[in-house]
């Protein structure tokens, strides 16, 4: 058993708001090994044009992976978080994470497909500011490794 | 800082190439960074338990770290309006010395109507390639 196909089409509810910390960004940033000054200098990031320090591109997958533990952690999902391997990942911004963001995110599960060993899971989350402006779409295909496919 | 601008490119361009190395310090950093406590991601036995060859990289950090020279050549990262990946292979990072990661940045195509170019990022690690459909776009 790798995913319930029961999930497919599955909306969650809304995440409490998700804050961005400047600090964060920064530690981010760096674990990434993104130099550019906007990440890291406030006033760097404000003569872009952009309220205060930017997060990386992929930063709003933070944001998503909190999201999806709602499902990986759910039992009846029957996902075995060891056997997982991320597959492939898509990441739109309607516009930058900056510090000082509030992130709510809807996780939805658009697809469950189990062939050949392996069981993959598309969740798409939908981020958007606490007023309800979209920010980020994130879009994650997960595989899980079907226990009795693994060689000995 | 001068930014490139759509007239000056054509299909084709290298905008940069890059070389990226992850040692197992580097995927503690992400894996705290980024909340992602996958134990496949520092602990030797752990992964090999579960068929892998070794504790791998965080394949968030890779597609993470690939994405850095279009950034900086765009001459602000939040000009990415979108980047996609598929993650081909894994990359094994070994307990002592590092993995290291050639990143290449290709014009893939130009949009003047939308304002936006698509850089197509070729990532190889020991000549194999481990990430797949590996495209940012740009507005610029």
């Amino acid at each position: 058993m790798g995913i319930n196909p029961a999930y497919a089409g599955r909306e969650y509810p809304p995440t409490a708001p998700y804050v961005v910390g400047r600090e964060h960004v920064r530690d981010f940033a760096r674990a990434v090994g993104a130099t550019h000054p906007a990440h890291h200098d406030a006033d760097a990031a404000r003569a872009l044009g952009h309220p205060d320090v930017v997060a990386p591109p992929t930063f709003a997958v933070v944001v998503a992976q909190r999201a999806e533990a709602q499902l990986i952690a759910d039992p009846e999902a029957a996902i075995d978080f060891s056997r997982v391997v991320h597959a492939d990942e898509r990441i739109t911004h309607h516009r930058p994470v900056h510090a000082g963001d509030e992130l709510v995110t809807v996780l939805h599960i658009d697809a469950v497909v189990e062939r050949s060993g392996l069981a993959t899971v598309t969740t798409r989350c939908e981020i958007s500011d606490v007023a309800g402006a979209p920010v980020s779409t994130v879009v994650s295909r997960l595989a899980v490794r079907l226990a009795e496919e693994v060689p000995a | 800082m001068t930014r490139p601008t759509l007239d000056g490119l054509a299909v084709g361009d290298v905008v940069g190439t890059r070389t990226v190395t992850f040692g197992r310090q580097d995927l503690v950093r992400y894996a705290g960074a980024s909340g992602d406590l996958n134990p496949i991601h520092w602990n030797e036995r752990f992964a090999t338990d579960v068929g892998l060859p070794g504790v791998i990289a965080h394949g968030m950090l890779t597609m993470g770290a690939a994405v850095n020279l279009v950034c900086d050549w765009a001459g602000d990262p939040g000009a990415v309006v979108d980047y996609g990946v598929r993650f081909t292979r894994p990359v094994p990072v070994p307990d002592s010395g590092a993995a290291t990661l050639e990143v290449t940045g290709t014009v893939g195509a130009v949009d003047a109507e939308a304002g936006t170019v698509r850089v197509d990022l070729t990532v190889t690690s020991g000549g194999e390639k481990v990430l797949g459909r590996s495209q940012v776009l740009v507005r610029l």
